[in-house]
């Protein structure tokens, strides 16, 4: 009798929120509520792509003036040489800059969670460079690099791989202080009674380092990766004010090879850098580029998720 | 309150309504889509002036340095907010923007144009677009600095006496206290100067062998000039008061070594005059000389004088509008007042009623052609998609300056040749 009694007041408990006077106005004016968001989205988002993708297929001077000329873009864009080079130079980009990005914030982090005096000022420190603009950083760091490299008489813009690794150092700088807050937060997640248990059970640091703590922490990783990865395909800021490509290697038969440029700074330079001829197969590329990283994004998130523990 | 609510939504669409029908008077306005930095602030003054005068609305907007192309492409997507007045500055753009650009044939505005050489016309003859000033672009000279190492003011007449001079300054650097050529910077605003004016002579020369295959745009060169623009551009990287190793990181502020008399030469042109003088540098004291680069007869030589400043009206502008524009523009190069500002910015304008100019460099220029000089023109505006040849051109310059030697140099020339060729293919496929 009792027990009938507390479930008949739960219940009404509930249905007071429920109450179907209280949802309906709700449910009807949801897409109210809805509609901001999805006109911004809309308009930033779906429209833009939608008409890129029909320009892929177009030759056009500006967006507004365009002929269908149907795959002849993608097939130009696949046969250039200039594309394929900076796919393969990006993916390159991509992995090492995933693995140094990574270890790093991952060891600051770390570090910051043992508990050191001034943990707080070196969080922000560290997060800091994540606040100052691609193309700010860019310039910034040109000077750094070419501060050191006058005093030997080069510079930056004369070596591709002094150009390469100037990147990865001027992406990890950028880039460590935010992966690191998120490990931040992963790592104080780590319930305490699990580490202790091993202490308890004889487990040495490094043994609690990569059987406790890192498994548990994997969704952190997960996040962390997928943002670095994506973020090292997509890269375009940094790229075009630190080398802008630079240097190229010249083909005996004009052709030029741009030895530091990227997949997108790669599109902005066919978009504009050829007498408005190649703009479709830009747009193409771009289609493509999509694709390629929504790819690569979706198949690093599945492989990862399936290493997360379930706490 | 609901219903005050309710008139007042009413009366604001009604009022944007009005106002969208509104906008479009018959008046018709301009807008001009500017391509110089540098004359941003004496345009926005010229459009003031033209709307207090007549009440036609004139916008101006200035595209950021280096981004016209860019800007001009997204602004002429807006359909009638487009730009009215826009820059067609060479055969490359007026095949890429052609389309948009109405016949200026039979306007008032091209009949006051002093000369036919500032008219860029396309395949069919419809005239595209026509010059609003013209520079030009040599090698400007301390002419107190020159006489100060013991040369005469007028000594330096061809490579060879150009050449004793700057390895005799450079030399003597410490003792003189200045150095022969100021920086010769590789990065994007400096680059420029030897990728495009002084690539010129190549250009030049070659047409002068052959003016039948360049009277548009070749689909390759020779390169016969090679060897002579690479002597110029020795002389100057190693007579300079900033070590080649530096040039590809740039930034050495040339105009500033140049104003600060630290260097004799600086490779610019007549533009840099109101820089020059605002830094304190006297007209006679100044001079500018031709690329002297060691072709035989170039004591004759003359500056090179052109322009990639053309105006082009939007022919998918609506009547009004083009009308208001013709006026506006008819209006700046016969209104005593209007075009002593336009002058005095852009230097000179190529008009019959416009006020002379009084710029230094560019009065040298009229006396080396009064004295029989041959001008030497902007064949350079022929580059096949100028920003990419050029891209190519300063990574192999790069590479020369790093190692200077004959294998680098071959890339130089097949950057300089074979790039022209590659990118005249892609510009025209």
């Amino acid at each position: 009798m009792e027990k009938t009694k507390k479930k008949k007041k739960k219940a009404q408990s509930y249905s007071s929120v429920n109450s179907k006077l209280l949802r309906r106005p709700i449910k009807r004016a949801s897409w109210f509520f809805l509609l901001p968001m999805v006109a911004a989205f809309c308009v930033g988002f779906v429209w833009p792509f939608l008409q890129g993708l029909f320009l892929s297929f177009c030759k056009f001077k500006t967006t507004s003036d365009w002929k269908l000329i149907g795959f002849d873009n993608y097939i130009k864009a696949f046969a250039d040489e200039s594309f394929r080079y900076s796919f393969f130079y990006t993916a390159l980009f991509a992995v090492v800059s995933v693995i140094f990005i990574n270890v790093l914030a991952f060891v600051v982090a770390y570090a910051l969670t043992q508990g050191i005096k001034g943990t707080n000022l070196f969080r922000t420190v560290f997060f800091m460079p994540n606040l100052i603009g691609g193309i700010v950083l860019g310039y910034i760091w040109s000077m750094i690099f070419d501060g050191i490299l006058t005093a030997y008489g080069t510079s930056i813009l004369m070596n591709s791989s002094w150009g390469f690794w100037g990147l990865i150092i001027l992406m990890c700088w950028q880039q460590v202080g935010y992966m690191m807050i998120i490990y931040v937060a992963g790592l104080q997640a780590v319930p305490e009674d699990m580490i202790e248990a091993a202490k308890i059970d004889g487990a040495s640091s490094a043994q609690t380092l990569f059987k406790i703590t890192i498994p548990n922490v994997m969704p952190s990783i997960t996040i962390c990766m997928f943002l670095s990865l994506t973020n090292g395909f997509k890269l375009f800021d940094q790229n075009l004010a630190l080398t802008g490509g630079l240097p190229y290697i010249i083909n005996p038969d004009g052709t030029t090879v741009h030895t530091t440029e990227m997949l997108a700074l790669n599109i902005y330079n066919t978009f504009y850098g050829q007498a408005s001829t190649s703009r479709g197969v830009a747009q193409a590329k771009a289609v493509i580029f999509f694709i390629l990283v929504a790819c690569i994004g979706l198949v690093q998130l599945r492989s990862t998720r399936k290493k997360e523990v379930q706490q | 309150m609901k219903k005050f609510f309710a008139l007042l939504l009413v009366a604001v669409m009604a009022i944007s309504l009005v106002a969208c029908v509104g906008g479009t008077e018959e008046k018709g306005s301009v807008y001009w889509l500017n391509f110089k930095p540098e004359s941003d602030e004496a345009l926005q003054e010229i459009a003031k002036m033209y709307t207090d005068e007549t009440g036609v609305e004139v916008k101006v907007v200035t595209a950021a340095s280096g981004t016209y192309n860019e800007r001009l492409t997204s602004e002429m997507d807006k359909g009638t907010d487009a730009p009215t007045i826009f820059v067609v500055g060479n055969a490359a753009a007026v095949e890429q923007w052609g389309d948009y650009c109405y016949d200026l044939t039979d306007t008032a505005v091209a009949k006051e144009l002093s000369s036919d050489a500032y008219k860029l016309t396309d395949a069919d003859g419809k005239l595209c677009s026509i010059g609003y000033c013209y520079e030009c672009y040599g090698i400007i000279v301390n002419t107190k600095l020159l006489e100060k190492a013991g040369y005469a003011k007028d000594y330096i007449k061809n490579f060879e006496t150009l050449k004793t001079v700057a390895e005799d300054v450079h030399a003597r650097a410490a003792e003189l206290g200045f150095d022969a050529f100021s920086a010769t910077d590789m990065d994007d605003s400096s680059s420029w100067r030897f990728t495009g004016h002084l690539a010129n002579l190549e250009y030049y020369y070659e047409s002068v062998d052959d003016p039948a295959a360049w009277e548009t745009c070749p689909a390759e060169i020779k390169g016969t000039y090679m060897d002579n623009y690479r002597a110029l551009y020795d002389l100057m990287c190693v007579n300079s008061a900033t070590p080649r190793g530096e040039l590809a990181t740039g930034g050495h502020d040339a105009a500033n070594q140049f104003a600060t008399e630290t260097a004799l030469f600086y490779v610019n042109g007549n533009w840099e005059w109101s820089g020059l003088s605002e830094k304190g540098m006297k007209a006679e004291d100044l001079s500018m000389i031709p690329y002297y680069c060691g072709v035989e007869g170039e004591e004759k030589a003359g500056l090179n004088c052109g322009t990639e400043n053309y105006w082009a009206v939007n022919a998918k502008a609506s009547e009004a509008d083009i009308k208001a524009t013709l006026e506006f523009m008819n209006w700046l190069v016969t209104d005593k007042e209007a075009s002593e500002i336009a002058v005095g910015t852009f230097g000179v304008m190529p008009y019959k009623n416009a006020v002379a100019s009084t710029n230094p460099f560019l009065g040298q220029s009229e006396a080396y052609a009064n004295a029989g000089n041959y001008t030497m023109p902007w064949v350079t505006n022929f580059q096949p998609n100028v920003d990419q040849y050029r891209a190519a051109l300063v990574a192999a310059l790069n590479e020369y300056n790093g190692n200077p030697s004959d294998a680098t140099w071959e890339k130089v020339e097949t950057a300089f040749v074979a790039g022209w060729a590659t990118q005249y293919a892609a510009a025209n496929q």
